[in-house]
């Protein structure tokens, strides 16, 4: 049986237009072998959503450093799960407080990354997580 | 009819990128599918937008998205980057540009990587737009890799084919050269606003007031596009690039040219059936078997040469066939 190449989304939610963090993510992941679809910022999560299933991919990782993820991150977990698209798998990053992360996780956010997680850490929470369909 | 099959042909998104996904992932299954999917296919036409790497090829199809959608098409977009040769990972950053589509039914945009293939898309374009044909899109956009001057293999899977340009890239001889600048249906002057866009429009009036085409009934027009950030001038302008691509269609269809780009059309894909149903097949089961490296190892001893081995193999294969 051939071999999948693991196809992830990285994506900027909201009005949010510090995308270094994000651009490093995608850089890293292209180096890990993924591929890499960036949408750029200012994203709504309708687009995200949309745009994560026409893409087909396994993995949506979302990048907000705004304080806007309470709403926004459960959101694209919320169309996804509308769309019929459930098993993509959503991740999410940023500024985020400490106890925001339980009210993330409960909503369906798979793994929530701070500042200091290293690109490593990520790379291989997603080797070990993400199987291709 | 098979499940996925109808689903594809309701114009189900999901179903169709996964279909997609398969095909590039070169899962078995998939080339089943696309048997069954094909006599769907076959009724899109397919534009073409291919150039140099930051030319502007992106926002030129997010461009004409809009152009197209105004007169209530619908559009598809395979949109090509390349693969890295040591990881093979991917950034797939065409559909940045495209994104205020992403909620708009009528438009689909799939990122494709190239995966090795060297020609300026992936070996999964041809059928991947089968795939949108089935779904009924009126029209396909495939957006090249960033090109040089020979990656030219647009040509045989697009009616149109645009080719973007920017000034200031080189004098007149770089448009004389063979390749890229022969296989333009319209030329586009992309960043006309900026310096050395009227000598250009001069070079590329006297190539082709020299070509063959200029005679064939269709002399490629050129569209000069300026400023993306001017959005008036920028809708007049790409307004003007949807409408010659337009006429060119409706050329092809007249002339009987679009039945000859339709017969090299499936000649390619006669060549990439057998690449995937022979080629492919043998160099998996010698690598899989573990006699890819004992063949390389003779010839790198000079024991024995390519040529012998691959008429061996060959031999081979077709035997078992027979046998079969």
């Amino acid at each position: 049986m051939p071999e999948r190449t693991i196809r992830v989304m990285v994506a900027k939610p909201g009005l949010d237009g510090h995308d270094r963090g994000a651009r490093i993510l995608a850089r890293c992941f292209r180096d890990a072998g993924f591929e890499v679809v960036y949408t750029g910022c200012h994203q709504t999560p309708e687009q995200i959503a949309a745009a994560a299933v026409q893409e087909d991919v396994d993995l949506v990782g979302l990048s907000c450093l705004s304080g806007a993820h309470r709403a926004l991150f459960p959101r694209v977990v919320e169309l996804l799960r509308e769309k019929g698209a459930a098993d993509i798998t959503v991740i999410g990053g940023g500024i985020i407080p400490e106890q925001d992360i339980p009210l993330l996780r409960e909503a369906g956010i798979k793994a929530v990354f701070t500042p200091g997680a290293s690109l490593e850490s990520i790379v291989e929470w997603i080797n070990s997580n993400i199987k291709p369909h | 009819m098979d499940a996925t099959i109808k689903k594809i042909c309701a114009g189900d998104v999901r179903m169709a990128s996964r279909l997609i996904r398969d095909i590039e992932d070169k899962i078995p299954e998939a080339k089943a599918k696309i048997k069954k999917l094909y006599a769907h296919t076959g009724k899109s036409f397919i534009i073409g937008i291919t150039g140099a790497p930051g030319a502007g090829k992106s926002t030129l199809t997010d461009a004409l998205i809009e152009q197209l959608r105004k007169k209530n098409k619908t559009v598809g977009v395979l949109a090509v980057d390349p693969t890295s040769p040591f990881t093979g990972g991917a950034i797939l950053g065409d559909r940045i540009r495209m994104q205020r589509h992403a909620e708009d039914a009528g438009v689909f945009v799939r990122s494709l990587a190239t995966r090795g293939a060297l020609g300026g898309l992936s070996q999964s374009v041809g059928n991947a737009i089968h795939v949108m044909e089935a779904m009924g899109k009126d029209i396909i956009i495939v957006e090249t890799v960033g090109i040089g001057q020979q990656e030219i293999d647009i040509i045989n899977h697009a009616h149109s084919v645009a080719v973007v340009l920017v000034p200031g890239m080189g004098d007149e001889i770089q448009t004389m050269k063979a390749g890229l600048m022969e296989i333009a249906d319209v030329f586009v002057i992309n960043k006309a606003n900026r310096a050395g866009a009227m000598q250009l429009h001069t070079e590329l009036e006297g190539m082709l007031n020299l070509s063959s085409k200029a005679t064939d009934g269709w002399k490629p027009p050129v569209v000069m596009v300026g400023d993306a950030f001017e959005p008036q001038t920028f809708a007049a302008d790409t307004a003007a690039l949807t409408n010659k691509i337009e006429e060119h269609q409706l050329y092809l269809q007249e002339s009987g040219k679009l039945t000859e780009r339709m017969h090299r059309k499936a000649m390619t894909e006669i060549h990439d059936a057998l690449r995937d149903s022979l080629f492919e097949p043998i160099v998996n089961s010698l690598t899989t078997s573990g006699e890819m490296k004992r063949f390389a190892e003779k010839i790198k001893n000079r024991k024995t040469d390519p040529y012998t081995v691959a008429e061996e193999i060959a031999q081979r294969f077709f035997k078992h066939q027979e046998e079969k």
